[in-house]
């Protein structure tokens, strides 16, 4: 169990790396595949089977058609680097550390005693049980949320038609 | 649990090394005379025109984005289906009015005539 965390745990941030440095957008759409799918992997590691398989449809599947649509809407090409200022040179890396020093300390101070078990399941009858009784109303208001973005999809789209 | 997703990391295994092997070997053993022609996308056997990064028309992005949309409501219907029989009635109102409310942005979406490609 744990080799495999480790495994899927890397190719995760190296694709994650890949989608930040890649040049062509496409690639970088490419790339976040990987790291969405590796991710439902640590997902399904830690027993959440419901939320890997959410995972691989709703954003390996269904977001990243948008984002390659929308790569192709825009008519992207080859990223050119920018002149950098001033400022992000010299200031960019010094903090790059700190936040990376301060995300390590947190971890490590907050989670070093603790450990994700497979009993922290969250296998769909757990999570329907929340979502439908303890969280109610959120769950109804996130249809609402969903026909705002029906609405707003289509008077954007159709605007221009 | 876990040890029921074994077949798909088996699977997952034999096609990274089998795709591995192919372009390993196709690159040792394969022999490299590349003309124009040979470098050239194969497109159905039609001569490539232009590039591939075209404008396309908005009409593909409304469609993606409803259907994601519709999308993020079924993938809420399996864990309700789950645990539906628990819920009782309270359940099934709970999820009328959520499909309900969506049923109401179908139908903004008919009348506005989204679907409709020529439109």
């Amino acid at each position: 169990m744990l080799p495999l965390f480790y495994i899927f745990g890397a190719v995760a941030i190296l694709a994650a790396l890949s989608v930040v440095l890649q040049q062509t957008p496409v690639y970088s759409a490419l790339s976040l595949i990987v790291v969405l799918c590796s991710l439902a992997v640590v997902y399904l590691l830690l027993g959440a089977e419901f939320l890997a398989v959410i995972q691989v449809i709703v954003y390996a599947g269904a977001i990243m058609v948008l984002f390659v649509l929308v790569i192709m809407l825009l008519n992207a090409r080859r990223e050119t680097p920018a002149d950098r200022s001033r400022m992000a040179r010299w200031l960019g890396f010094p903090l790059l550390i700190a936040f990376f020093g301060q995300i390590l300390f947190a971890t490590w101070r907050h989670f070093s005693g603790l450990h994700a078990t497979p009993q922290m399941a969250a296998g769909p009858k757990s999570i329907g049980e929340l979502l439908f009784r303890n969280y109610a109303l959120p769950f109804e208001l996130t249809s609402v949320l969903i026909l705002v973005a029906i609405l707003g999809a289509v008077i954007l789209a159709k605007k221009q038609v | 649990m876990i040890q029921d997703y074994l077949p798909i990391l088996i699977h997952m295994v034999i096609v990274v090394v089998l795709a591995l092997a192919l372009m390993g070997l196709s690159s040792w053993v394969g022999v490299r005379r590349p003309t124009r022609e040979k470098n050239a996308p194969y497109e159905c056997g039609i001569p490539p025109v232009g590039n591939a990064r075209e404008k396309f028309s908005i009409s593909f992005y409304l469609v993606g984005m409803l259907f994601i949309l519709f999308d993020v409501e079924v993938a809420f219907l399996f864990p309700w289906a789950v645990v539906y029989k628990s819920l009782k009635w309270f359940g099934f109102i709970e999820m009328f009015i959520f499909v309900g409310v969506l049923f109401a942005g179908y139908i903004y979406i008919w009348k506005k005539g989204a679907l409709d490609w020529s439109r």
